[in-house]
């Protein structure tokens, strides 16, 4: 990342700081383990072989690039701006997830580390994570928060199928927070043989860096993909935020473009005027928790409460730091959308396009039928379509009152 | 900071050629009453320091018996407010033993570190360990707790190496805790040979005093460590019986708290002795 001065591409600064967000907020234990993740990554960036090495299997085992596919009876049932979809969900694995784990896996065996653990919410990053180990060989632990396990099924098998141990948690609130700090706990406890596979643009860092690094690609294949369907920049880019990967992933190459209008969107779950949502911008406050400084969900005393959304993928009291940031100096527009509104979402996208998405960008296509009957017909939208909805359709049915 | 109690402490035991006992217990557990309890009841049984956790909800370095010791309190209602409300009442009695607060950043920060700095010595603490504040982040919370005469404990762990521990001593005070296991707390416990070798690179390194913990459940493992470093901390242990004595509805948890620490502080006392006959 060499952006130039004064540009909004070149955080974190040399501690980890977007702003007052990010750092390295670890116990001691870990911190010689972050300094040296740190250094590895400095080295494999530096490295054209490590680069070389991540882009074929980006090619040949995810199946990069992604296509950008314009949404031809979704533009037209809601009568305004061209909307385009960034397909992630084609990844292998179905979901923009694996971008990140076939990097840090790669970063991994650099350093030696020989076990590899991971949390998962909605069981995309688990499945990634336990794909990329399976792939180059090594043992590989999963935490998933009890509740999670529940609405996930498929994907908890996924993970057993490939060869990963899947540890339930059962303390807290049992799902995506609870998850991580058992992965952390298994972490500080196994520092000398295990590398820890995070699975969103937060934690201490370099993991914010590295994990959106690791993301841009999105944004690098759709802004040259945009360039050359329509000869210009998108008017509007639209993600889905749980920790902020997908949506750090498509807006990072753009935020230097001051005409290009970035919107992230939280769950809003039941509603932000309720205490069952998962919208850390709009309803939290600035906390330290899982390794950095961010925007969350807690109450006066600090204590963390708990999330809530329909999608297990966004069911989290944080957000990565440099979305608090974006958000902070107002670059980045941050909206919400409700469990309702997400299912209207998932519906209208899987009738107009033959598209089933995952819970979690149906967050971003429910903003986008809100936004592009309000912009012209000859303006442009990119949606992050992260993740495909397989996963998704018993929580689906279970919403809509259908028993299978 | 000469003159103030850990320092005094600290001299105290060394004088009588001992190590300090530090026991551990989450404040408000199970509930602030049978708490209060518990630490008026904790020097008489022989605790000289007495390290007392901060509830928090996300508690990412302990293992189980702390995390349901800071669900119990939490669920009983504890505030960092009314933990300090009850060592204030405490020092009404006992103005000697040193108070040491340990715990994650998130609810000091939503306390505001000057107030809680200025509200904590008023309070009468002596200093505070903060597990997820590593020295690069410390820059939040120092000067407050510098301007109102607190220690920040910093933490030497098994993966401090040489080139990392002038980072954990630069601006270290009271104390320096060696935590004797990478992990989380309740954790097996270390080799005695490779405390004793840790214990004796870190006092190259520093003149403050050593503590040893995580992983010390029983007399006679403490017994062991006090051998070689200035004090011992028990906290697991007996945040375990807090726990089952709480399952049972016990009113005696205070004197059962007791006795353990007085079977703890009986093999500290005697650890030396033992090793010179
Ligand atoms: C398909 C999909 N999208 C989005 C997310 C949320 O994560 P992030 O905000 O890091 O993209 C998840 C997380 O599990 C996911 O599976």
């Amino acid at each position: 990342m060499n952006a130039d001065v004064g540009s909004l591409r070149a955080g974190p600064d040399a501690n980890g700081h977007f702003g007052q967000f990010g750092g390295r907020y670890v116990a001691e234990t870990l911190m010689p383990l972050i300094l040296e993740l740190e250094q590895a990554y400095i080295a494999a960036k530096a490295d054209p072989s490590f680069q070389a090495e991540l882009d074929d299997l980006l090619k040949h085992y995810v199946g990069r690039p992604s296509p950008l596919y314009f949404a031809p009876r979704l533009t037209e049932e809601l009568g305004g701006a061209k909307i385009y979809l960034k397909r992630d969900e084609l990844n292998h694995t179905g979901a923009h997830k694996i971008n990140n784990c076939i990097g840090q896996i790669l970063l991994a065996r650099r350093m030696g580390k020989t076990r590899i653990i991971a949390e998962t919410g909605a069981g995309q990053h688990g499945v990634a994570t336990a794909t990329v180990a399976a792939r180059f060989g090594l043992p590989c632990t999963i935490y998933m928060g009890a509740r999670d396990i529940e609405r996930q099924a498929p994907n908890v098998f996924r993970m057993k199928l490939l060869g990963a141990e899947v540890k339930a948690v059962e303390s807290g609130s049992r799902t995506l927070k609870d998850a991580m700090n058992e992965a952390l706990r298994d972490w500080v406890t196994n520092v000398h043989d295990t590398f820890y596979i995070i699975g969103t643009a937060a934690g201490p860092h370099p993991y914010p860096e590295l994990v959106r690094d690791l993301q841009t690609v999105i944004g690098r294949e759709a802004r040259a993909q945009i360039l050359e369907y329509e000869g210009r920049l998108p008017d509007l880019l639209v993600a889905s935020i749980g920790g902020g990967s997908n949506a750090i992933g498509l807006f990072h190459p753009f935020l230097d473009d001051k005409d290009v209008r970035i919107v992230g969107i939280e769950a809003s779950g039941k509603g932000l005027n309720t205490d069952e949502h998962a919208a850390s911008l709009a309803g939290g406050r600035a906390g330290v928790l899982h390794g950095n400084k961010t925007m969350l969900l807690q109450d006066e005393d600090g204590q963390i409460t708990e999330a809530h959304s329909i999608s297990a993928g966004l069911d989290y009291p944080g957000i990565g730091p440099e979305h608090a940031w974006l958000h902070a100096i107002g670059r980045v527009e941050y909206q919400s959308a409700t469990d309702s509104e997400a299912l209207d979402g998932f519906q209208l996208l899987c009738r107009t396009e033959g598209i089933i998405p995952a819970l979690e960008p149906s967050h971003a296509i429910a903003a986008v039928a809100r936004i592009a009957p309000t912009m012209g017909k000859d303006q442009i939208i990119i949606a992050n379509l992260c993740g495909r909805g397989d996963k998704d359709i018993f929580t689906v049915a279970a919403a809509l009152g259908v028993t299978m | 900071m000469s003159g103030d109690r850990l320092s005094a402490r600290f001299a105290a035991c060394a004088a009588q050629g001992r190590a300090a006992l530090v026991t551990f217990v989450t404040a408000g557990d199970p509930d602030l009453a049978t708490s209060a309890g518990i630490l008026a009841a904790l020097p008489g049984a022989g605790a000289d320091i007495i390290e007392l956790g901060m509830p928090f909800t996300d508690p990412m370095a302990d293992g189980p018996a702390i995390q349901r010791g800071n669900l119990r309190s939490l669920g009983g209602g504890t505030t960092l407010r009314a933990l300090l409300a009850m060592v204030a009442e405490f020092r009404q009695t006992d103005d000697s033993t040193p108070i040491v607060l340990m715990g994650y950043f998130n609810p000091i920060l939503a306390f505001g570190p000057e107030r809680f700095a200025e509200a904590a010595r008023a309070a009468g603490i002596d200093g505070c360990i903060v597990v997820d504040l590593p020295p690069e982040e410390a820059g939040e919370l120092v000067p407050a707790l510098s301007a109102h005469g607190l220690h920040l404990v910093r933490l030497a762990t098994p993966t401090t190496d040489a080139a990392r521990l002038p980072a954990v001593l630069s601006g270290a005070s009271g104390f320096l805790y060696y935590v004797a296991v990478a992990g989380i707390t309740g954790a097996n416990s270390a080799a005695t040979a490779d405390i004793a070798a840790a214990v004796a690179r870190l006092k190259a390194a520093t003149s403050l005093p050593i503590a040893v913990g995580f992983g010390v459940r029983t007399p006679e493992q403490a017994a062991a460590i006090a051998a070689h470093a200035d004090a011992v901390v028990v906290g697991s242990a007996l945040v375990d019986a807090i726990g089952a004595a709480a399952e049972d509805r016990a009113n005696d948890i205070p004197a059962r708290v007791a006795a353990q620490v007085a079977a703890l502080a009986q093999a500290v006392r005697t650890a030396r002795k033992e090793l010179v006959q």
